[in-house]
């Protein structure tokens, strides 16, 4: 009989992937998801380590090979700065399909904000992982489970989008490249379907539309609304939605208002809120339309200009002027004395 | 992959339900294998039987499965099979306060495939070891552990009928006496049975695909469902044993 050490290889031995043959060899693994696993390997022939991502579901139909060489398929036709390149895709001795991709070597968004970066440095990250889906929307693609487990922080700072496995061809009919089940309150989820369709995301990030299972409406601003959730839970530590079963979560996407920004950090400035507040509207038509403009309006705020989202008054906007101008105001009082000095000592 | 076993489709829950009564015989045979270990020590931790009485009892609860066509009544849409089963399990159990009855209704189905006293032997050897998990994860446990053997048995047949004796000999020097502690290295196995590096590396790829292959197939047979095989799969892989429920 098997005790408890062996049985625990034997585990390990029949879920490891079987590279014999190919150019990799395995290192370590990395994580699993939900139907698949990344396994850290070297890649032989280039003398460089990379990630294999590779099935980890028994898949008689070939449903879900396919699934995972469509979502390689689709990473390979996003080539942009903040998005893992793929490298190769193919089928294991084992008869599993696997991708290969960039190893990114960091730390996840979540673990990367607890080593408490400055505010700045938050907003130009964060304006990194927008311009990377503004990217994917570009090439009409939604990615639907956009989160900070779901995205890494490089060691020289660079933002990468990882887990493309559920995104969407806008317009794409039905649902039928979404390949995941999954229905924990902080994994991604697809649940039962509903009268309008499948719930297909993770609850604590979703938009209402997306957690209500209507995936005839999800469209960039789906996207839009988990950035403005990333953003939310960056700037106040903690995201919107955060206690509860995943059912419980996902009715309070759809019925809640999270608490204000401000609320529970009274630090971040107002047109900043506004702009998570609008990112995070619950009806699509009132968000920023594509990850572009939310990108365009933190940037807005970071040069010190008004923001899109946020209507001014006249004494903020005098003050928001006043402390864009400051350096330079500085610089022309500087001159006017230096000038006045110059002046007066020649005069003498 | 050329030299693969071919791998099989066949539901032993979905053939407990049919009409033939040799197909019925045949699944819960596959039922009785892969299910009687966990039951019997269910029987006799959770329920606090003796050990007669649990043996006693794991056989009269297949028999009487076979019997009234207990399994025929799963629905896959409802939960997974062995949730089902252990819960047919606990209502028998609950049900069967009569020794006499028992003894009358014993020693059919599965006294062929059960090794009571191995089972006992084991529950000897644990000892404490399997103490604060909850019957239901004890249940589980015992369910994963009952699939890996079958699996290792399955293995070592079909190396032997396909003339590959030397490859589960490799396999079960590397992967169950070494168990992966590293005393044994690939090196140390080629010196032992005569072969090159590569080629111990290649056989024990060989093997490992196959038992993969026939852990998977024995899954698929004690499941109702592809989406129920899914999920069994992916616990029975990569979850512990103790939560795959």
């Amino acid at each position: 009989m098997l005790d408890d050490a062996r049985l625990a290889h034997l585990r390990a031995v029949a879920d490891l992937p079987d590279l014999t043959g190919t150019r990799y060899r395995l290192i370590r693994r990395l994580g699993r998801g939900g139907m698949a696993t990344v396994y850290l390997v070297e890649d032989i022939a280039l003398g460089r380590e990379a990630a294999l991502k590779v099935l980890t579901d028994p898949d008689p139909t070939g449903e879900m090979a396919a699934r995972l060489v469509a979502e390689a398929r689709l990473l390979a036709g996003l080539e942009h700065p903040n998005l893992a390149p793929v490298h190769d895709v193919g089928t294991l001795p084992d008869g599993r399909v696997f991708y290969v991709m960039k190893y990114v070597r960091g730390a996840r968004l979540d673990a990367w904000i607890a080593t408490s970066p400055d505010r700045p440095a938050v907003l130009r990250l964060f304006v990194k992982v927008c311009d990377a889906v503004a990217f994917a929307h570009a090439h009409g693609v939604v990615h639907r489970d956009l989160k900070p487990q779901n995205i890494m922080v490089g060691e020289f700072g660079e933002a990468l989008v990882m887990d493309w496995g559920v995104a969407k061809r806008i317009g794409a009919a039905g649902d039928a490249d979404a390949p995941t089940l999954r229905l924990e309150a902080d994994a991604p989820s697809r649940r039962p379907a509903t009268r309008a369709g499948s719930v297909i995301g993770t609850p604590a990030w979703m938009a209402p539309e997306q957690a209500r299972g209507e995936v005839g409406a999800i469209d960039p601003r789906t996207d839009v609304y988990a950035l403005g959730a990333i953003l939310y839970s960056l700037l106040g530590r903690r995201a919107p939605v955060d206690a509860g079963s995943a059912e419980e979560i996902l009715r309070r996407v759809v019925e809640d208002v999270p608490p204000a920004l401000r609320s529970i950090e009274p630090s971040v400035p107002r047109p900043l809120a506004a702009i998570v507040a609008r990112a995070m509207s619950k009806q699509q038509v009132d968000r920023y339309p594509r990850a572009g403009d939310l990108s365009a309006d933190v940037l807005r705020f970071l040069d010190g200009a008004a923001v899109e989202a946020y209507p001014e008054s006249i004494l903020e906007r005098g003050g928001r002027i006043l402390a864009r101008t400051r350096t330079l105001a500085a610089l022309i009082a500087a001159y006017l004395i230096t000038r006045v000095l110059v002046l007066w000592l020649t005069g003498r | 992959m050329a030299d693969r076993f071919p791998t099989t489709h066949w539901s032993a829950v979905r053939g407990a339900g049919s009409a033939e009564p040799e197909e019925r015989r045949r699944s819960l045979e596959a039922i009785v294998a892969a299910y009687w270990r966990p039951v019997y020590k269910h029987v006799r931790l959770s329920r606090n039987r003796s050990p007669e009485d649990a043996e006693d009892l794991t056989q009269a609860f297949f028999t009487r499965a076979f019997e009234k066509e207990f399994f025929a009544g799963y629905d896959p849409a409802k939960g997974r099979f062995r949730t089902f089963l252990r819960t047919c399990v606990d209502r028998f159990v609950a049900n069967e306060d009569k020794a006499a009855q028992r003894l009358k209704r014993g020693g059919g189905m599965a006294q062929e495939t059960c090794d009571f006293a191995a089972a006992e032997a084991e529950i000897a050897a644990a000892g404490a070891a399997g103490g604060g998990r909850s019957p239901e994860e004890a249940f589980d446990a015992e369910w994963v552990r009952s699939l890996f053997a079958l699996a290792v048995e399955a293995l070592r047949s079909e190396c032997a009928a396909a003339g590959k004796s030397r490859h589960f000999e490799l396999f079960r020097r590397y992967d169950l006496e070494d168990a992966g502690e590293g005393k044994v290295t690939y090196d140390d196995l080629a010196r032992e049975f005569s072969l090159t590096p590569s080629l111990v590396t290649n056989h024990l790829a060989w093997v490992r695909r196959e038992f993969r292959r026939i852990l998977l197939d024995t899954l698929r047979q004690v499941t109702g469902s592809d989406e129920e095989f899914r999920l069994e799969a992916r616990l029975l892989l990569g979850g512990e044993p103790g939560h795959a429920g």
